[in-house]
C-alpha cells in the first residue's frame, strides 16, 4: 500500500463521513426523534390548514374542484350580514362564557383548596360535566330548555313566579343566554382542576409567612395567591377561549345556530355553508377569517401574560 | 421587644398529644434555642408561639399579653422559616417590604426602613433581585431582612440553616449571633443541631417526645446533663455510655459486666451494687498506663483533632485526643477514664445520679 493511500485512510478515520455525523450529532438526534411526530403533524394538522386556506381563495362547490377567484369569497362576506352576525355571536359567546368561567373555576378551586370532609369525591365529582360528552349533554340541555316541558319554567311557574313558560331556545337572546349557560356547565370544570392543580403547587409556608406579616385572607389572595397562579391563568384562559371560540357541538346539537341565525357562530355557519349548502369555497373563507380572532388570543396570553421575569431567573440552586 | 412566658402548654392532633405540659419562662432580649430530634414537639411550639397552630390548653404570654386568642398578625412577631419562605414574585426590596405596605406606611417609610435593614444584611446591592436569581446563603438573609424591617418584639426562627451547606451554616450561625447581639431582640430559635443551640444560645430546651428534658445556659447542659438523653444529646461525638453496677471497696468504681473498672472520684448516694450507666465524653479519655485495655477499631484524624474508635470489652467508644496520635486499627492501647469528668446516671430511670 503507498503512503498515499495510507494517509486518506488516516484522514477519513478522523473526518467522520456526513452520514455517521448527521447519525450521532447532538443536534441532528434531536431532529431525527422529532421527525415521526413532525411528520403526522404536518400530514394530519397543517396540510389541511393550508388546503383549507387555499379553498378560500377558490369557487369550489361539493362535487366540483374550484378555480382561483381571489379575496372574491371574502369580499362576498364583507357585505355579508349574517356573517357579521355570526362573528358577533362568537365573540359575544366567547367573552362572556370565558369571563364567566375563569371567575366561577376559579372560585370553585380556591373553595376545593380547602379542607372539608369527601374532599376527594367532590373533586371528581366536579369533573363529571367534562367527561360526558358533548352532544350528550347538550341533549340533556335541550329537554331542560325545552319550549313545553322545561324542568326550569315548570319550577318557576310551580313558584308562581312566570305564568308562562320561557321560550328559551326559541327566542335570539333566551337562546345565546341558554347556549352560553351550557357552555360555561362544560368548561368549568376544566378551568377548576387546572387552577386547582396549580393553587396545590403555591407553598403553604408562603400563607404563613403572609399571615405573619399581616395580611387579611383577601390580601394574601391578592397578594400571594394570585400573582403565583397567573403563569397557569394564561394557559387555561388561552385553552379555555381557543374551544370556546371554535365550538360547534354543543351549537348544533341544541340550536343549530337558530332562532333566525341568533346563535351562529362562525363554526357553524362555515358547517352550514360549506357542507350543508355545498359551497366549500365560502365555508373555507369563513373558517379561515377565524385564524386571525385565535391567532390575537394566543399573542395575547403569549406577551401579555407569560412574560414575568421572576420566573426567568437563573436558578442557582 | 418583649419578654415571653409559655406556661403548661400542651397540644393534642386528634386523640394524640404530641407536647405534654411544657413551660419555658424567655426573658426579654435572650437567645432561646428550643433543640431536639425530629418529632419532639419544638417547631409545633414555635408555630404555636408563632399563631399558626391552636393551644390546646395552658397559656402563651408576649410582652405580658396572653395571646393565646390573638391573631398572628397582632402578636407583634417576625418568623424566618426553614425554606425561607420568600415570595418568588417580589423583588427582594419588595420582599422585604411587604409586611409595612400591609400596615400602609408611606412609601418612604417602606424605602427607609428598608435599605435601613438590607445594610445591617449586606442586601444593598441585591434589592432589585428576584429571590431565584439568589443563593441559599442571600435568601436566608433575606428572610432575615423581611424580618427585621418589621422591628418585631420577638424573632422566632425555624431551623433557619438546615438548607444550607456546612460552610455557608457556620458563616449564617455567626451572622445570626452578631444581629442578635446588635439588635437584642428576644429571640426563640429552633433547631435539631446541637452545636447550633451550643454556640448560639443563652439558654438551651432541649426537648424530646414531647417534654421539656432540661433547660439551661448551653455549658450547665454539657457540665451537668440532668439525665442520659440531654448527656447524649448535647456534644459531639456523643458523650460514651457504659453499663455497670456501682461498688465501693476503698475507692468508688462502676464495675462492668466484664470486670473493669472504671474510676469515680467520689461515691455518690446509693447502694453499692446498684445498676448504672457510666458516662464519659470522648475528650475525657486520656490515653496512659492503668486505664482500661481497648483494641482500636477506626482513627479518624481531623488535623485539629484525633477521633479513636475503640472496643472495650464488647462495648464500643470514642475517644477524642488533642494531639495526633500515631495507632492504627487493631492496635491494642489503654485508655483512662478521667475519674472527675464521669457521669452516673440512674440504669432504670436515665436520671442523673
Amino acid at each position: 500500500m503507498s503512503t498515499v493511500e495510507e494517509t486518506a485512510e488516516v484522514s477519513r478515520s478522523r473526518e467522520p463521513s456526513l452520514w455517521s455525523r448527521l447519525k450521532t450529532n447532538r443536534n441532528w438526534l434531536a431532529i431525527w426523534f422529532m421527525l415521526p411526530a413532525a411528520i403526522f403533524l404536518i400530514l394530519f394538522l397543517a396540510w389541511p390548514l393550508i388546503l383549507g386556506v387555499w379553498l378560500s381563495f377558490t369557487d369550489a362547490r361539493l362535487a366540483r374542484p374550484g378555480e382561483f377567484v381571489g379575496f372574491e369569497n371574502y369580499e362576498w362576506l364583507w357585505d355579508d350580514s349574517i356573517f357579521w352576525l355570526s362573528v358577533f355571536n362568537t365573540l359575544l359567546y366567547t367573552i362572556v362564557a370565558s369571563a364567566i368561567k375563569f371567575a366561577v373555576g376559579l372560585y370553585l378551586a380556591l373553595l376545593l383548596n380547602r379542607h372539608m370532609p369527601f374532599k376527594a369525591i367532590i373533586r371528581s365529582v366536579v369533573l363529571i360535566p367534562f367527561i360526558v360528552p358533548t352532544v350528550l349533554s347538550a341533549i340533556a340541555f335541550w329537554w331542560i330548555y325545552d319550549a313545553q316541558f322545561s324542568i326550569i319554567s315548570w319550577s318557576l311557574r310551580q313558584m308562581g313566579l312566570i305564568q308562562q313558560n320561557i321560550n328559551f331556545l326559541g327566542d335570539g337572546n333566551w337562546a345565546r343566554a341558554s347556549l352560553i349557560f351550557a357552555n360555561i356547565w362544560r368548561g368549568v370544570p376544566f378551568v377548576a382542576i387546572t387552577l386547582l392543580a396549580g393553587l396545590q403547587t403555591v407553598s403553604p409556608s408562603l400563607y404563613e409567612a403572609a399571615t405573619l406579616d399581616g395580611a387579611s385572607a383577601w390580601q394574601r389572595f391578592r397578594y400571594v395567591t394570585y400573582p403565583l397562579l397567573t403563569p397557569i391563568i394564561a394557559v387555561v384562559m388561552t385553552f379555555s377561549v381557543l374551544f370556546t371560540f371554535t365550538d360547534f357541538q354543543l351549537i348544533w346539537a341544541m340550536t343549530r345556530g337558530g332562532p333566525v341565525n341568533a346563535t351562529h357562530l362562525m363554526a357553524t355557519l362555515s358547517y352550514q355553508r360549506g357542507i350543508l349548502s355545498g359551497r366549500l369555497g365560502e365555508g373555507a373563507a369563513i373558517a379561515t377569517a377565524m385564524i386571525p380572532f385565535l391567532l390575537a388570543a394566543i399573542m395575547i396570553s403569549w406577551f401579555g401574560l407569560q412574560r414575568r421575569k421572576w420566573q426567568h431567573g437563573e436558578g442557582n440552586d | 421587644m418583649a419578654s415571653v412566658q409559655i406556661r403548661d402548654v400542651r397540644k393534642s392532633f386528634g386523640d394524640v398529644e404530641i407536647l405534654h405540659g411544657v413551660s419555658v419562662p424567655i426573658e426579654d432580649g435572650q437567645f432561646v434555642v428550643l433543640v431536639g430530634p425530629s418529632g419532639c414537639g419544638k417547631s409545633t411550639l414555635l408555630r404555636m408561639l408563632a399563631g399558626l397552630e391552636n393551644i390546646t390548653s395552658g397559656t402563651i404570654s408576649i410582652g405580658g399579653r396572653v395571646v393565646n386568642k390573638v391573631h398572628p398578625k397582632e402578636r407583634d412577631i417576625a418568623m424566618v422559616f426553614q425554606n425561607y419562605a420568600l415570595y418568588p414574585h417580589m423583588t427582594v426590596a419588595k420582599n422585604m417590604g411587604f409586611s409595612l405596605m400591609l400596615r400602609g406606611a408611606s412609601k418612604s417609610e417602606i424605602d427607609e426602613r428598608v435599605r435601613k435593614a438590607a445594610n445591617i444584611l449586606g442586601l444593598t446591592p441585591l434589592l432589585e433581585r428576584y429571590p431565584r436569581q439568589l443563593s441559599g446563603g442571600q435568601r436566608q438573609r433575606v428572610a432575615m431582612g423581611r424580618a427585621i424591617v418589621r422591628d418585631p418584639q420577638v424573632f422566632l426562627f425555624d431551623e433557619p440553616l438546615s438548607n444550607l451547606d456546612a460552610k455557608l451554616r457556620v458563616a449564617m450561625r455567626t451572622e445570626i449571633k452578631e444581629l442578635h447581639q446588635r439588635l437584642k431582640t428576644t429571640t426563640v430559635y429552633v433547631t435539631h443541631d446541637q452545636i447550633e443551640a451550643m454556640t448560639m444560645a443563652d439558654k438551651i430546651v432541649v426537648m424530646h417526645d414531647g417534654i421539656i428534658e432540661q433547660m439551661g445556659a448551653p455549658l450547665d447542659l454539657y457540665d451537668r446533663p440532668a439525665n442520659q438523653f440531654v448527656a447524649g444529646f448535647i456534644g459531639s461525638p456523643a458523650m460514651n455510655f457504659l453499663d455497670g453496677k456501682l461498688q465501693a471497696n476503698g475507692s468508688a468504681y462502676v464495675q462492668t459486666a466484664q470486670g473493669q473498672k472504671l474510676p469515680l472520684r467520689t461515691m455518690p448516694q446509693g447502694d453499692s451494687g446498684r445498676d448504672v450507666v457510666y458516662g464519659i465524653r470522648p475528650e475525657h479519655f486520656e490515653m496512659g498506663e492503668g486505664g482500661l485495655p481497648a483494641e482500636i477499631v477506626v482513627v479518624e484524624p481531623t488535623g485539629s483533632e484525633t477521633q479513636i474508635v475503640a472496643r472495650i470489652g464488647n462495648q464500643e467508644v470514642i475517644a477524642v485526643f488533642r494531639e495526633r496520635q500515631s495507632v492504627k486499627p487493631g492496635d491494642k492501647i489503654s485508655l483512662r477514664p478521667r475519674a472527675d469528668a464521669a457521669h452516673l446516671f440512674a440504669k432504670d430511670t436515665g436520671k442523673r445520679i
